[in-house]
């Protein structure tokens, strides 16, 4: 905790807006009397998750030092900030950044954030957020005020509240666009924050901003509200009036839903109130008591998207009128970006280097003679020094107009082509100069095992390994290659995006000889373009260690046999799962007696359980449980098979008993006689598994059973080419988890 | 009077040149199993893909360790992050004796076959508090006789250099050079 601590609130005074500090004000009264005990640790809980101050790995005052599980004794005892988060354990601080959009101040004051509270980095999110790490919950209000003094706020950044408004960080310089989305992106920012209809969600709720349908910036289609500008004829005048196509029900998560168009054009002046519907509708229809399908995206697809808009704007005639709904967009829309310098002409790529960087990290603005340089950020990750030094930037070559994107990177727009080289030469000096800008280096990573709870793989450990491999000449030598997208996840949840990428990974752990084994499953042609319109699909779970291989073969195969034009997403499709399978089966199982297989990129702890021995991987002891999963993991293969032909009866039937063998496996482990019969092994699975909670996910709870109970329920019902698809993703999510259970199971025993 | 909290001290590694942090993650994890220093050590923080960044770190709770990399300069940083009750005198020496002795033991690691080593002469502190200490003239004068007691001891009066860091972004802090080699148990042995 700093010394400082009570002296930024007098240091400061006046220079905050007053609702923020209000805000920050009453957190700092909520953490006090969390200490005295007369606020639930639940409840201050979510009061500081909608402040963004987030939980952190290791935070139950728990560490499995690879050896064993160490008590981490904090001085704060038996205090906690929320149920098994002990207070003194170091977390996370999110920082939202509408549209992503910042000035020389505000990187300034993040560098010193980071170097004072954190770790000297500032990371970038995947949602134009940023966050700090290892930060100490008294520290937080110091923190609120000095980001409230350059008008940031983390306020909502996490829990059950409307999050960072995302947007396409080159619209209004963008040639592709319709318009400028970014006014339209602030306004809703103002107008959401705190709003009383927006304050009972269960769960979050994610909006983003797309200047144009084409490109991939946006993202809108996996958002919870994807609005992409539009123009049309105004019905009465005939002039051209600007709008949006306005999206509903997107998400990645577990399974990805893609949004569904809500309108094909909404007016500017209806765009806030029929938010504000929307909202009201989550608040009152979303479910709240199962957080597994608490999100938007499933009352969306639960109700239809039909009979959603018809609620929405029934909500709509019911809204009294709120002078904000134009008034922000007005405000909004007096700002507008200018350049600070005249415009010039390209310069001379005088080098190898410069050259490289000026083909990925520059992009000509519809601006004549201005450009928006990209600086690659390794995993997102940016220092103190660095971020003051493109304070210097920003104000030496533009207005301020910085912005960070949802592939962790940092754009400088208005760059005059004039001053090109000597940006370039600025950058050089602080080491921001790495070219490669959204090509198959630039690798797309949430914080997984490093820092998040959720993980289960190291994801940055594996993006690191899979940069530094790729930066080998082999991989530059292909122009196809270099414009595939990777992006890794920690777990199933996504914040890394594996869905939309070419190639993909999620982690996953598998038992191998008896011992937990961390893997990746590997998701083949996503779709990164089109606001990422489609989603990959997951082909075979691999050992970490062997998936710098899996990108080497793949892409390999990719230079020698793809059809002329063919993308990555059509050459995955051309050759189908099958070939993909076969194509990496023997990278599946990791050799024997090879133990650094059980250790994880970056981290030489021994993966996952502390009792786990070592050389001890050749013993091949194969129980019925064991047969059972991998009899699961066959016919779940054979069901997306299926899928990939369109048998979509055949596919989801499949998936079903996939699902059935998966339980049956686990139920064996205790009665080793059940029979086959379905609801049997259901009945089984929910007596021994379920309510005992054996099956439960220490933060996703009873949600897999649930897709088991589910797909139990509709057994025998025709199912739709989409709705089989989420059938496939839970299948394989529920068999991802009895594998975590197997291995609780094997613990238990070992114990 | 500025209080000194928070006090960060970078002891420059010799030879830096393709020194490789990677055997650094296999040697902090053990600290942290072994929990043989008298503070919480909580993970490793691996930052290597950064440049001129962190390093590697060890997180504490009191305090954090790291081969950092900053100004591209290899360096044992330490970070002294809780609120110690002592003089100024005495904190500057805290922090001083806690990176010396991480730099022993990293000099002393046979796994990392004695390829960290102190380069003989340069200690950087900064005071990782802006409010506590500002980075001005003010602040420099006003900290002058604490940095040059503790120079003085370390290296003797006259034997070093002391200059500051004017950039009025960065943290307050000066750098030390000294004017003869000096062993890591050389300076621990004058702190006592």
């Amino acid at each position: 905790m700093k010394a400082s601590n009570s002296s930024w609130k007098e240091q400061l005074a006046g220079k905050l807006p007053e609702a923020l500090a209000r805000e920050i004000d009453g957190f700092e009264t909520d953490i006090a009397l969390r200490k005295q005990g007369k606020i639930d640790e639940r409840v201050f809980a979510e009061t500081r998750l909608r402040r963004g101050a987030y939980g952190q790995r290791y935070d139950n005052g728990q560490r499995n030092d690879g050896q064993k599980v160490q008590q981490l004794k904090y001085p704060s005892g038996d205090l906690t900030k929320g149920p098994m988060t002990v207070w003194d354990a170091p977390g996370m601080q999110r920082i939202k950044i509408p549209a992503g959009g910042m000035n020389a101040s505000q990187l300034e004051v993040m560098a010193e954030l980071a170097e004072e509270y954190s770790d000297g980095i500032a990371h970038v999110t995947t949602r134009q957020d940023f966050q700090l790490h290892y930060i100490q919950i008294d520290d937080t209000p110091s923190i609120m005020r000095r980001l409230a003094s350059v008008n940031i706020t983390s306020r909502e950044a996490c829990g059950n509240s409307v999050r960072n408004i995302t947007a396409c960080p080159y619209t209004g310089v963008c040639r592709t666009e319709v318009f400028d989305v970014t006014p339209y992106a602030h306004a809703m920012m103002k107008f959401l924050l705190g709003h009383p209809d927006c304050q009972n969600f269960g769960r979050k709720f994610k909006p983003a901003f797309s200047g144009c349908s084409q490109n991939a910036c946006g993202l809108t289609n996996l958002h919870d509200l994807g609005l992409i500008a539009a123009t049309r004829p105004n019905p009465q005048t005939g002039k051209e009036e600007q709008g949006f196509q306005m999206y509903v029900g997107g998400g990645l998560g577990a399974v990805p839903y893609n949004a569904k168009l809500f309108d094909s054009f909404v007016p500017v002046e209806e765009l806030l109130p029929l938010t504000q519907a929307i909202a009201r509708v989550f608040a009152r229809l979303g479910e709240k008591k199962n957080r597994n399908r608490a999100r938007f995206k499933f009352l969306v697809h639960d109700l239809g998207v039909e009979k959603f808009k018809e609620l929405v704007l029934e909500e709509r005639k019911l809204l009294f009128f709120d002078p904000r709904w134009t008034e922000l967009i007005q405000d909004a829309l007096k700002s507008q970006e200018t350049p600070l310098r005249l415009s010039g002409i390209w310069p001379a790529a005088d080098s190898e280097d410069f050259k490289k960087w000026l083909k990925t990290n520059t992009r000509p603005q519809k601006q004549a003679g201005y450009v928006t340089v990209t600086i690659t950020l390794p995993l997102g990750d940016i220092t103190a020094n660095q971020l003051r030094a493109l304070a210097d930037i920003s104000r030496q070559y533009t207005k301020e107009t910085v912005r960070t994107t949802v592939e962790q990177n940092i754009v400088i727009r208005w760059v005059s082509l004039a001053d090109l080289r000597q940006l370039y030469n600025a950058l050089q000096a602080v080491k921001l100069d790495a070219p490669g800008a959204g090509a198959l280096v630039d690798i797309v990573s949430c914080p997984g095992t490093d820092t998040c709870k959720l993980g289960i793989s190291s994801s940055r450990g594996l993006a690191a390994e899979l940069r530094s491999r790729i930066q080998e000449e082999k991989f530059s030598q292909d122009e196809a290659v270099q414009n595939l997208h990777i992006k890794v996840s920690g777990c199933f949840n996504s914040c890394g995006q594996h869905h939309i990428a070419d190639l993909g990974f999620y982690g996953v752990s598998r038992k191998v000889g008896g011992y937990a084994v961390p893997h990746f499953q590997v998701v083949l042609g996503g779709e990164w373009e089109h606001n990422a319109s489609t989603y990959g699909v997951p082909v075979v779970a691999v050992p970490s260690k062997n998936i710098p291989q899996v990108v080497s073969r793949l892409t390999d195969k990719y230079v020698a046999e793809r059809q002329e034009n063919e993308t990555f997403k059509d050459f995955v499709k051309r050759l189908g799962k099958v070939q993909l399978k076969t194509l990496l089966d023997d990278l599946a199982k990791p050799p024997a007696n090879d133990r650094s297989y059980f250790s994880d990129w970056g981290d030489p702890r021994t993966y996952g359980l502390g009792d786990m021995g070592t050389g001890e991987c050749a013993g091949e002891v194969i129980s019925p449980m064991d047969f059972g999963l991998a009899a699961a993991e066959r016919e779940l293969f054979d069901a997306q098979v299926a899928h990939e032909k369109s048998e979509i009866n055949e596919a989801s039937g499949r998936a079903y008993k996939a699902m059935l063998l998966a339980a049956q496996a686990l139920v064996k482990t205790e009665k080793i006689d059940i029979a086959d019969d379905p609801d049997q092994i259901i009945s089984e699975f929910r007596t021994r598994f379920y309510d005992t909670q054996k099956f439960w996910d220490p933060f996703a709870g009873g949600k897999f059973s649930n897709y088991l109970f589910d797909a139990h329920s509709k057994a025998g019902q025709p199912y739709t080419e989409e709705s089989s698809r989420f059938l496939l993703d839970e299948a394989q999510l529920f068999i991802d988890a009895a594998h975590s259970c197997s291995q609780k199971l094997n613990t238990l025993v070992t114990v | 009077m500025i209080e000194l909290q928070h006090i960060n001290v970078k002891l420059l590694v010799k030879d830096q040149e393709g020194i490789e942090l990677e055997p650094l993650i296999l040697v902090f994890h053990g600290w942290i199993q072994e929990q043989s220093f008298d503070e919480l050590l909580i993970d490793v923080a691996d930052y290597r893909h950064v440049p001129d960044g962190p390093g590697v770190m060890i997180i504490g709770h009191e305090a954090d360790y790291s081969l950092d990399q900053t100004n591209g300069q290899l360096g044992v940083r330490y970070n002294h992050k809780s609120i110690l009750n002592s003089t100024n005198q005495e904190r500057l020496k805290q922090a001083a004796r806690s990176a010396l002795k991480t730099f022993q033991r990293l000099e002393q690691d046979t796994r990392l076959e004695q390829k960290f080593n102190f380069n003989g002469k340069d200690i950087q502190i900064f005071i990782n508090d802006r409010l506590l200490a500002p980075n001005t003239p003010e602040s420099q004068k006003a900290l002058e006789p604490e940095f040059r007691q503790l120079g003085n001891l370390l290296f003797g009066a006259e034997n070093y250099e002391l200059t500051w860091q004017c950039d009025p972004r960065r943290l307050t802090g000066a750098s030390f050079i000294g004017k003869n080699a000096i062993t890591i148990s050389g300076l621990l042995q004058k702190l006592g």
